[in-house]
């Protein structure tokens, strides 16, 4: 099977220290580590199983953000992905949900072909959810959202059957390959890295990330290595509309955005002794807040 | 045209509470713009359902009814609520931050692009001006919108609020989570207009491809949402025991039980009875937090409960800064005299 997996390197909100905004109420971004998309990991494991099902199958892991973000794909090459695609480019700055859907979606496109297409169900700098829909509607595939586990796939009758989480319960769907899966975090966590394959991929880098002086070190080892050249691409490789990516190509736009500030209310202050919870217990009955 | 819609999610034949709850804040929206809400409802076996949204002041409820259409399925309801739009070029679109919903609203998103905010906290009109581009000279063009809809989000983590706007494309389209808005019957003997739509024009058989082998789904077991009185607790109640204690509260004040992530993840109780941000949003009358610290989380979860109780034996917990009441004291200490002086002073 030839498989796609979305990848996002985010920084990680999870355990925001005091630190995470600046004093103008902005985030500080360097106060949060950078991270794979921790959704993203529980799709990777589902592809690395299907892989494993399927002998020959191949990974294929895409990202789009800085140059830096190349560090996803080689975390997923070290877990055991076959090779990635990174798309950065100035021009895609700024994107909203629908504008990384598209570029994302171009992407896909080029590499051609694919049976199914495997992401986190959303990312943890934005929560939205959205991009894994929308990659399938404009690539005119179906899509299981919040899937837990791919129970069988036929590649003979191209029919894949998963169960997924819904509001209050689960269900387990058929659908058609090809498409698009968004995977939940209660999925099975992703397997640690491979240690041989750390040895092989630790200096697997795109063009962008190799700077004037160890370029000429990156070509020799590329030269007897081809698979240490992750793929580049921007937005003319992907033969983008420069109208549907970036700032252009997003509807929504960041009117506002405010700190959020604890304001302290008028509040009454008390003790642990009998007479304090004794007192209040009498005045919420009294103004039959409570009983 | 240019009305407020909202996409009711159907579970059987029964109107999803959210959905209530978006008609409620979509007739106020549109009595703000001056224009009429309007709903989809789509599923099976749909007869009367007009009656279970009416009051909530729709001015027309667009049924779609075919085998098929429930379960619900990506590619259906998509093309019956893309091909409707198209006729109706709605303003608004307003759809739950349920599965559901977030499965549904980013496809008709892309379909139409549109702009969609997902898991608003708030929804506004207003009118802004904003850069919209560069003249030949590079100096930004600005433009003026009116009655545009302010979709407000928590994002960072909870750690900033934002403001969307989507002012060039159409319609603004939003998700709210379960209990964030306030479901109120306008009046019961609201008439709207009932438009049973013929599936097949809006829906090519082609699109029905996922098939629903199994489902299983469970109502709620604890009543979180609409309970008056709850009782929560934190990471400070140490232990599954701890728990017990406030369950031991919550049945002598007649109250529910509920608790903070740090809880639920300790494995102090059940994940159902999470609230804040990514569990269940509550508007009690009272609302006792016992050794909860106040994540933000947490807070957006329950801070438009009528009376707050902080217990925590430190003085400094962020949520003693939104707390009516504070006792400083730690819970193994309070909460048992609070069982103890309730039983002495009621009735």
């Amino acid at each position: 099977m030839k498989i796609v997996v979305l990848a996002k390197q985010v920084p990680d909100t999870r355990n925001v220290g005091p630190d995470a905004m600046t004093p103008e109420g902005t985030v500080n971004r360097a106060a949060l580590p950078a991270v794979f998309n921790p959704e993203d990991l529980n799709a990777l494991e589902q592809a690395l199983r299907l892989k494993e099902q399927f002998p020959g199958s191949t990974i294929s892991v895409v990202t789009m953000g800085l140059p830096k973000s190349a560090e996803v794909i080689r975390e997923a090459l070290y877990r055991g992905a076959d090779n990635g695609y990174v798309v950065t480019d100035r021009c895609l700055g700024g994107a909203d949900t629908l504008a990384t859907s598209y570029t994302l979606s171009q992407a896909i496109r080029k590499i051609g072909d694919f049976d199914i297409i495997l992401g986190g169900r959303q990312a943890i700098d934005g929560d939205t959810a959205q991009v894994g829909p929308q990659i399938a509607e404009k690539l005119g595939l179906t899509q299981v959202t919040y899937a837990e586990e791919i129970l069988s796939v036929g590649p003979e009758n191209k029919k894949i059957v998963i169960k997924r989480h819904i509001d209050g319960g689960v269900e387990t769907v058929e659908a058609p390959l090809p498409l698009v899966v968004t995977v939940n975090g209660s999925a099975a966590p992703c397997r640690p890295r491979n240690a041989k394959r750390v040895m092989k991929y630790k200096n697997a880098t795109v063009a962008a990330e190799r700077s004037a002086e160890n370029a000429d070190k990156y070509a020799a080892l590329i030269e007897k290595k081809p698979f240490l050249n992750i793929t580049q691409w921007g937005a003319a490789d992907i033969d983008a509309d420069l109208n549907q990516v970036g700032k252009a190509g997003s509807p929504t736009n960041v009117k506002a955005v405010q700190n959020i500030v604890f304001k302290a209310k008028d509040s009454r202050t008390m003790t642990a002794s009998d007479a304090d919870v004794e007192g209040l217990i009498i005045e919420l009955l009294n103004e039959k807040i409570i009983g | 045209m240019n009305n407020v819609f909202v996409y009711c999610e159907i579970e059987g034949t029964t109107v999803a509470d959210v959905s209530i709850e978006l008609l409620t804040k979509g007739r106020k929206l549109a009595n703000t713009l001056g224009v009429q809400l309007e709903c989809i409802c789509a599923g099976s076996g749909l007869e009367g359902v007009e009656k279970q949204v009416m009051k909530y002041g729709v001015d027309k409820v667009h049924v779609f009814d075919a085998e098929g259409l429930f379960p619900y399925t990506s590619n259906p309801h998509t093309a019956l609520v893309v091909n409707l739009f198209k006729e109706e070029q709605p303003q608004i679109c307003l759809m739950g931050a349920t599965v559901i919903g977030r499965d549904l609203g980013p496809r008709v998103s892309s379909a139409l692009f549109s702009g969609l905010t997902a898991d608003c906290t708030e929804l506004e009109i207003g009118d802004f001006d904003m850069t919209v581009g560069r003249d030949a000279e590079g100096k930004p063009v600005k433009k003026h919108f009116e009655q545009q809809l302010y979709q407000i989000r928590p994002a960072f983590g909870g750690n900033i609020v934002a403001t969307i706007v989507n002012p060039e494309h159409r319609p603004q389209m939003a998700t709210v989570r379960s209990g964030v808005m306030k479901a109120e019957v306008l009046d019961e003997n609201y008439k709207g207009e009932v438009v049973k739509h013929d599936v097949a024009k809006y829906v090519p058989e082609a699109e029905y491809v996922v098939k629903v082998l199994d489902r299983h789904v469970e109502a709620s077991k604890n009543n979180l949402k609409g309970a008056p009185i709850i009782v929560a607790g934190g990471y400070g109640m140490g232990s599954k025991e701890g728990f017990d204690m406030l369950f031991e509260l919550a049945k002598v004040i007649h109250g529910e039980v509920g608790a903070s992530r740090a809880a639920v993840d300790a494995g102090f109780c059940d994940h159902d009875l999470q609230i804040g941000q990514t569990g269940v949003t509550v508007r009690p009358k009272v609302y006792i937090a016992c050794g909860i610290s106040g994540a933000i989380q947490h807070v957006a979860g329950m801070k438009e409960s009528g009376i707050i109780i902080s217990i925590n034996n430190d003085e400094n917990a962020p949520i003693n800064t939104i707390a009516d009441y504070i006792i400083n004291g730690t819970v193994e200490e309070v909460v048992p005299k609070l069982i103890k002086y309730y039983k002495k002073n009621s009735k």
